[in-house]
């Protein structure tokens, strides 16, 4: 099947980006410059991601209240006006059918983004359990969306919009003008780093695009994408968040609230009452070790016997430590062993290989 | 479009060899770098074993993937570049120089017989 293509899709052909395929998309994975030093850039100075592939859609109406309550784990529906706020879509089973923001334009508007991959499945649930509550309108074809990350990014924003837009605060949004074009600018994003992400019509996005390469921002492929959301711990549908965990399980309870009636709640009561049988635990690979533990290696205890007997978790992200150092990754592990310092056998590629739990953020900004 | 030295000889799975010498350096090709990204770790035991061709000699990890590396002819590992334990991205920034991988001791040179010559390999790799 030919492989879609984002409005910036000619840029990044002429820019030398490698493309490879994103769940259907074509999308670039890194520029000549390299994972590294673009992973480096936006910690260091400002870069920009073309993240055009992912999903937007509109949900209005006089009910639209009730239908955003049904559908978030967290507090969207209630929401100040200018608020994004980032929530967990659950199946009433409590496993997680995707993550995403919501902006909050009114009591009657709300706009939101999705993951690329999980588009079509989003608006189908969407349409199927808002019950004509609300009207709802799938823009994702005529929308592109810039993120700008790194230290420098808001002045670099706000210098486009003329000012407008650096005393936005993190997690709101406003209209705006970016050189120019028309745009949603959230202060939003997916690296750990502060910045905008900017969601305009796909005939603006190649202006705005090369406005912002002209004012500095580097051109980053989601290679570094990865790397850079992996040591903030943000999580990656697919990867950390599935089906068959919930969010409790993958530290997500601070975007859980659980006081409300919504999809997925009862069974994340009764979850919380429980106890938690397995959590995400962030983990680093022994220093001493040359290997990085990579999504769907097995976390063993040989104590427990031969073969699969011995797995008792999996890892569910792992990459080089780009701004920390060594190999760092996710892995979903019984409870008693997501403490902090508890050691960890991950078996990578049949040799058994020492790593540690860490609290928290491999990289928290300063 | 690509063009790789014509004094080197090269595998299907796109390590590079140097038959002249006593010591046959090998390497991965500019095209594999080109694939593979960033390359963050190469994991090669100790020099001295002795491993026959299209056997592992080790693995290299790009941010993304990682890859076994083949031995191109068997023979005796003499030598690995010690210099990528600590600077991995000179296999990315050079890798039919400083970023060669091993050296070995062939054991048959007629091994070398089915390896592409670089003309052969610039083609394989267009395709």
């Amino acid at each position: 099947m030919e492989r879609k293509r984002t409005p910036l899709w000619d840029l990044h052909k002429q820019l030398g980006a490698r493309l490879i395929d994103f769940g259907g998309w074509d999308m670039p994975v890194a520029y000549p410059t390299g994972t590294i030093k673009e992973h480096k850039a936006v910690r260091e100075a400002v870069g920009l991601f073309d993240v055009s592939h992912m999903g937007e859609a509109y949900l209005r109406g006089p009910r639209v209240r009730e239908a955003i309550e049904l559908l978030t784990t967290n507090a969207v529906a209630s929401a100040a006006p200018g608020k994004a706020v980032y929530t967990l879509l659950c199946r009433p089973s409590g496993g997680v059918v995707d993550d995403c923001i919501f902006y909050k334009r009114s009591d009657t508007e709300f706009f939101v983004i999705v993951n690329a991959s999980n588009t079509a499945k989003d608006l189908a649930w969407f349409r199927e359990h808002t019950h004509g509550l609300c009207e709802i309108e799938d823009v994702s074809d005529a929308t592109a969306l810039i993120a700008v990350q790194g230290p420098r990014a808001v002045a670099l924003v706000d210098q486009l919009a003329g000012g407008t837009l650096g005393a936005l605060t993190s997690f709101t949004f406003a209209d705006a003008e970016v050189a120019g074009v028309p745009c949603v600018a959230a202060r939003t994003g997916y690296t750990g780093e502060d910045g905008f992400e900017l969601a305009c019509g796909n005939a603006d996005a190649p202006r705005l695009w090369t406005a912002l390469v002209e004012a500095g921002g580097l051109p980053i492929g989601l290679g570094a994408r990865d790397t850079l959301r992996l040591e903030s711990r943000l999580p990656l549908y697919g990867n950390d968040l599935d089906d068959d965990h919930t969010p409790l399980e993958a530290g997500l309870g601070w975007a859980v609230k659980l006081d409300r009636a919504f999809l997925g709640a009862e069974a994340l009561r009764a979850q919380k009452l429980r106890g938690l049988d397995r959590q995400l635990a962030g983990f680093k690979i022994a220093d001493d070790q040359r290997v990085i533990a990579r999504h769907g290696y097995a976390v063993v205890d040989r104590a427990r016997g031969a073969g699969e007997a011995a797995v008792v978790g999996t890892v569910t992200s792992g990459g080089p430590g780009i701004t920390v150092g060594g190999a760092i990754g996710l892995a979903y592990v019984p409870a008693a062993l997501a403490k902090p310092g508890t050691p960890l056998t991950i078996d990578c590629r049949g040799k058994d290989i020492p790593a540690t739990v860490v609290s928290g953020k491999f990289y928290k900004r300063t | 479009m690509s063009n790789s030295p014509s004094n080197l000889r090269y595998t299907k799975d796109h390590e590079w060899l140097d038959p002249s010498g006593t010591a046959w350096r090998v390497g991965i090709t500019q095209f594999a770098v080109s694939q593979l990204g960033d390359i963050v770790l190469v994991d090669i035991p100790e020099a001295g074993r002795q491993i026959e061709q299209g056997e592992p000699f080790g693995t290299i990890e790009s941010v993304k993937s990682v890859s076994e590396l083949y031995m191109p002819v068997s023979g005796k590992v003499t030598a690995i570049n010690k210099a990528l334990q600590d600077e991995p991205e000179l296999v990315n920034e050079d890798p039919f120089g400083e970023g060669w991988l091993i050296e070995i001791e062939p054991t048959d040179k007629a091994e070398l017989d089915p390896l592409m010559e670089s003309d052969a390999y610039d083609k394989f790799t267009e395709t």
